[in-house]
């Protein structure tokens, strides 16, 4: 067996690569869907009709595909020029933080004075937390992948604390919750009766930004070149360091607004669950959408699929809604298997004597 | 042209050791080696000679396992050996030394050397006799080196004497040496031959891979002309000459060089006793230097005495600690890569693929790589891919970049990494000098390059300094900087030893001044002329 | 405070808490030795908690559970290993892909065995096992010689893992492979042999850390049991060098602080909230990288890919 490079990867292949990963992801679990005694037929039909088979479905799917946009916008961001932005997580918290410090009654202010300035402050405050392992890398050459996964945990004692502490609401009956955001600062609905709302223009506003920023400016090409080769580009006089620095502080901002958009526009409150793992999904969304901001979407919008629609098969069928997250945790590993055989191919060789 | 029209040798010296018969290998479109077929007899030193990309690395790293041909077979002594299986090499007494060396620096010299010769499954490593066996062989070869020490902190020298070490230590029969010389001093190669003249008269036999003609006419006894990735002559090195084997090599003649004689111009770049001390290892001290328009200036050196913390001082990189580094009579105070583009630096980076190119990104995107942030190219922090496009078409077209799969305006979008060494050279050249720059500071600018491409590079060299551009060449081999300097300096251990008149100096008198010998210089200058 | 330090209790909480600290940073080191990070140490520990508390309560016996997780970390392993050594692909998104994986298998099973249950059951783990003779000896063999069996494995590991990498030819061969591994395979070393071996085995070990949760240091399985303990193993691999005593030295200054915080908590628990005292171990962590990233010497081909026969 040999493997050998191919020499030029065709357009329909980087397409087929992510929707080849997903049947593959889909292919294996129904081992797991075999086990719990459900039919596999079944239990894919109910998660399918769960996650988009009808409008409300759907919209579902779009709410909860909005912070995996900004989550998902956020690693790609920073992967763009090779840093691993893996504390997403601990960002979208510091985001939603920021926003209940100044949303929930801090500030007196209109409503369209007071949601732009908690975006700001969530995208200002994430931004910073990854700012932080940036600084340190530059600085310190220290590995950021470690320090963003501990800064995740570092977060959410912090907020922990927060919320029994300081920022508990009276109201909340014991329950470790802030202090509600006050009317001004959520964000509106967009359709009646659908827990949709503004966070997904925001988040694909973002998209759009982001692939004008890469294709179009000057950010997105010293962005392109660090990731390609950090020693070149400071030979040739791209400022490597700022350009870490402010890849950093975008991606942890666009992490920081999925926490605004999850608190201000969808639960109005912050609590320890508010993230049921975005940070970590938006790494498999990057990895899916390889990179791509408007690839960011699509994938984004798949997998809030699976979420929301395994939940309503774990109701209907009982199997435990941890199937979601192995279904995407497959499809990462299947997208690193079919992307690999894009760019090369498996030769099998007759023996010789 | 043909191969077998050429003299082949006749068959001298002791048992055949080695065949190889009608090997092929392609990779993707290109064929790297085509029918080849040679011998090799016990006691002997076969030379294998040809350009870059000819087809002798290829060839050897089939012979030791690393590649696998698509056609053809081997036999050593007589038995046919297992392809594509370095461990079946090994065993059958082959032995490689690469050019750039397999070593691992962070671990020690025995551990380098006994790796891989043990049974993998036994709970102890025999040390003690390694240590032995290892003390043996240096000592009856002449070869010392401290088994303890880190490979990391050896020099080149000492570190390709554990390459060869490393390969008797396995009881190797048949040495393949890729290049052995090209990291070493005039001195140090001397000593290499030596020990390999030790070696042939113990019975061994030698592969030697080169592309010095004088070289080979030195220690081989037979030569075997690649080309294109076929044998186009088998010779007795005695029945031939090296203009013969340059014929064979290149085909076609390279144009000589046409070096006009120039009065140098006003000074542009002075380092008044600079002291700096970048990433790589060896600092520089008290170095003083001045480039003047009109002239080149050579730098000669064994690799890592302080060359690239001089390139590095001077593009940007890293500030002086001491002393002063002025442009245009003006101190630089805080030097950037960027800032010097601005002052009118070309740079040529040492290594290509690590500081030259970005190689996942497109060839427009590496050209315009270091002004893209001039008004001309930018607007608000917007690109303007038109001026861009245009510019880089220009500079493709003008410094014939060549790219396999696709031309004009569609190959500027494709990764940079799809082209060739030369033409990648061309387009650092092209991003460098298109603008005609009053300074060029190149390191090793035709490291790797194939003879075509070297005479391209040092054209467009000497074309900058008739247009008056004050150049400074950093570069390890001795026959490019006496063709193309006007004044040459010898670095060792940081220091430069002041620049002298390309005229008054010789190929032996820099040798022994890289070697660290200055004071034997006077007992031999005068005696040696200029290299050929 | 001072007489904190000779109390034979802060010591012995000490080693319990530095043991599958122990084990998790050695199999990250053998893996990272042989050139391969893995990051899918977070989820192999949570899939060997499980895996081994779920043979236990299923009646396999506590050391059946220790041999289960083993194997349920080393199949984790293989799979990182057939995509990061034999396709070279992406280390990092490989090992946070297995980490995700094993994660949710681990808790989907755990559902899957137990769906309704709302308190964890309990199994009777590993008891203290006072060795006989050295235990007798006052303070010391209180401290090192009363404790559960797999605490004195870690340990004997170490020792172990030191020798097998330093003296044995087959620990030569996985620091070449992590150095060099072009030069181990023209020295005939099977390349991918080795590194595969050394992350499946790195990876066993990691799943006998996570056993050693739900085996001995608590008795039932429960979410997040493994809370990053997995990324402080990767700090603490950094940390020393990545060399074995200095990793034993490093997971035991960490439990050191660790066991520290949970007396001041106790000491000083009315003024600063619990949370402050949990966040230590990962600002340390922190601050261990920044302090060693001056001198630290990685393995020189960690995260690079070998493909044999490739055109460099």
């Amino acid at each position: 067996m040999q493997i050998e490079a191919r020499e030029s990867v065709a357009l329909w292949q980087v397409v087929l690569a992510p929707l080849a990963a997903v049947l593959m992801a889909l292919a294996l679990c129904s081992l797991l869907i075999v086990w719990t005694g459900s039919s596999v037929g079944a239990a894919y039909l109910a998660l399918w009709q769960g996650g988009v088979g009808s409008r409300f479905a759907l919209t579902e799917t779009l709410t909860r595909a909005t912070p995996l946009i900004l989550t998902g916008l956020a690693v790609a961001v920073a992967f763009r020029a090779k840093l691993w932005n893996i504390g997403a997580e601990g960002q979208f918290y510091a985001g939603a933080l920021a926003a209940t410090l100044l949303g929930s009654g801090a500030i007196t202010a209109p409503a369209w004075l007071l949601i732009p300035l908690l975006l700001a402050a969530g995208a200002g405050a994430g931004g910073l937390l990854l700012g932080i392992p940036a600084w340190l890398k530059v600085r310190f050459r220290v590995d950021e992948v470690v320090t963003t996964l501990l800064l995740n945990f570092i977060v959410l004692l912090a907020v922990s604390y927060l919320l029994e502490g300081p920022l508990k609401d009276p109201l909340a009956l014991g329950w470790p919750q802030a202090r509600p955001i006050m009317a001004t600062g959520v964000l509106p609905k967009l359709m009646e009766r659908t827990r949709l709302h503004g966070g997904l223009l925001l988040a694909l506003a973002a998209a759009g930004l982001i692939w004008g920023i890469n294709r179009l400016t000057i950010w997105g090409y010293e962005m392109k070149a660090v990731g390609s080769n950090p020693e070149a580009a400071a030979f040739l006089g791209i400022p490597v360091h700022r350009v870490i620095l402010y890849t950093s502080l975008l991606s942890g901002g666009l992490a920081g607004l999925a926490g605004v958009s999850e608190v201000t526009g969808l639960k109005g409150y912050l609590t320890l669950d508010l993230s049921p793992g975005f940070g970590y999904s938006g790494i498999v969304v990057a990895m899916l959408a390889q990179q791509h901001p408007l690839g960011v979407v699509a994938a984004a919008v798949f997998i809030a699929g699976i979420y929301v629609g395994a939940d309503s098969m774990s109701r209907s069928l009982g199997v435990p809604t941890y199937l979601a997250d192995v279904i995407v945790a497959t499809a990462l590993l299947g997208m690193l298997v079919s992307s690999w055989l894009t760019h090369y191919r498996i030769r099998w060789e007759k023996k010789r004597d | 042209m043909t191969g077998w029209s050429a003299p082949s040798a006749s068959p001298a010296g002791g048992e055949e050791v080695l065949a190889l018969e009608g090997i092929s290998k392609r990779f993707g479109s290109l064929l790297a080696n085509d029918q080849i077929r040679l011998t090799l007899r016990a006691g002997q030193v076969l030379a294998l000679l040809g350009e870059n990309g000819a087809g002798k690395t290829t060839l050897m790293n089939i012979l030791f396992g690393h590649y696998r041909a698509d056609q053809g077979t081997i036999r050593v002594m007589g038995q046919p050996l297992v392809a594509g299986s370095p461990a079946a090499a090994i065993a059958a007494g082959i032995g490689m030394v690469h050019q750039r060396f397999a070593l691992a620096e962070n671990l020690s010299v025995l551990d380098n050397i006994v790796v891989g010769t043990q049974p993998l499954w036994r709970p102890w490593l025999q040390k003690r006799q390694a240590l032995h066996k290892l003390q043996t062989l240096a000592n009856s070869f002449g070869l010392a080196v401290d088994p303890q020490a880190r490979v990391g902190d050896l020099t080149v020298g000492e570190q390709q004497r554990v390459e060869i070490l490393k390969v008797l230590y396995r009881d190797a029969r048949l040495l393949i040496l890729d290049e052995p010389t090209a990291v070493l001093t005039p001195q140090e190669t001397h000593q290499l031959f030596t020990t390999l003249r030790r070696l042939t008269a113990e019975g061994l036999s030698i592969i030697l891979i080169s592309h010095k003609l004088q070289e080979v006419m030195q220690v081989s006894d037979r030569i075997v002309v690649l080309r294109a990735g076929r044998v186009v002559a088998d010779v007795d090195t005695s029945s031939t000459t090296p203009e013969q084997l340059a014929g064979w090599m290149v085909g076609q003649q390279v144009p000589p060089l046409v070096k006009l004689p120039l009065v140098a111009g006003d000074p542009v770049l002075q380092l008044k006793q600079v002291t700096a001390q970048g990433s790589s290892p060896q600092p520089i001290q008290d170095l003083s230097l001045t480039l003047y328009r009109s002239q080149i200036v050579g730098i000669a050196g064994v690799a890592g005495n302080g060359q690239t913390t001089l390139a590095n001082l001077l593009c940007g990189l890293i500030p002086p600690l001491a002393g002063e580094f002025c442009l245009w009579g003006r101190v630089v105070s805080w030097p950037s890569p960027r800032g010097m583009v601005q002052e009118g630096m070309a740079r040529i980076p040492e290594d290509r693929h690590q500081m030259g190119v970005m190689g996942s990104l497109s060839i427009e995107e590496n050209l315009l790589a270091e002004r893209y942030w001039h008004p001309t190219f930018s607007r608000w922090g917007f690109r303007r891919s038109k001026r861009i496009r245009e510019q880089a078409l220009a500079w493709m077209q003008q410094y014939d970049v060549r790219c396999p799969q696709a031309d004009g305006s569609k190959a500027l979008h494709l990764p940079i990494q799809l082209l060739s060494g030369g033409n990648m050279q061309k387009v650092i050249l092209a991003r460098g000098l298109a603008e005609n720059p009053p300074i060029i500071v190149a390191h090793q600018p035709t490291r790797g390059l194939d003879l075509g491409a070297v005479a391209y590079v040092h054209q467009q060299l000497l074309a900058a300094r008739e247009a008056g551009a004050a150049i400074l060449l950093i570069s390890e081999d001795l026959d490019e900087l006496l063709r193309l300097a006007d004044r040459i300096g010898v670095m060792v251990r940081g220091r430069l030893s002041p620049p002298v008149p390309v005229a008054q100096t010789s190929v032996q008198e820099l040798g022994l001044r890289m070697a660290g010998q200055p004071e034997r210089v006077t007992s031999v200058a005068g005696g040696g002329g200029n290299a050929d | 405070m001072i007489e904190l330090f000779f109390s034979v209790s802060f010591w012995v909480a000490t080693l319990r808490i530095a043991t599958p600290l122990i084990f998790g940073t050695l199999g990250e080191l053998l893996c990272e030795r042989a050139g391969v990070l893995n990051l899918g140490i977070e989820g192999i520990m949570t899939m060997g908690a499980m895996v081994g508390w779920l043979s236990v309560y299923q009646g396999a016996g506590l050391w059946g559970g220790v041999v289960a997780a083993a194997v349920a970390g080393a199949v984790a392993g293989f799979l990182h290993s057939a995509l990061t050594v034999r396709l070279g692909l992406s280390q990092h998104v490989t090992g946070i892909g297995i980490t995700l994986l094993s994660t949710n298998l681990a808790y989907f099973g755990y559902r899957m065995v137990l769906p309704e249950v709302s308190s964890p059951p309990k199994i009777i783990p590993f008891g203290d096992y006072p060795l006989p003779g050295l235990s007798k000896i006052p303070v010391l063999g209180e401290i090192l010689f009363q404790q559960p069996p797999l605490t004195y494995g870690a340990v004997c590991l170490v020792v172990a893992v030191g020798y097998g990498l330093y003296h044995t030819p087959l620990g030569l061969a996985v620091r070449m492979v992590g150095e060099n591994p072009q030069a181990a395979e023209a020295q005939g070393i099977p390349v991918y042999g080795v590194r595969s071996g050394a992350v499946v085995v790195g990876s066993a070990l990691m799943g006998v850390a996570g056993a050693f949760l739900t085996l001995s240091a608590f008795d039932a399985f429960f979410f997040n049991i493994v809370n990053g303990r997995g990324w402080i193993c990767i700090a603490l691999v950094v940390f020393a060098s990545w060399q074995p005593y200095k990793a034993l030295a490093g997971a035991l200054l960490f439990a050191g602080f660790d066991a520290l915080q949970l007396r001041l908590q106790q000491i000083w628990g009315g003024g600063i909230p619990y949370q402050f005292f949990l966040m230590l171990p990962y600002l340390l962590s922190i601050v261990a990288l920044v302090l060693v990233s001056r001198q630290s010497r990685s393995p020189q081909a960690l995260l690079l890919p070998f493909r044999k026969g490739e055109r460099t």
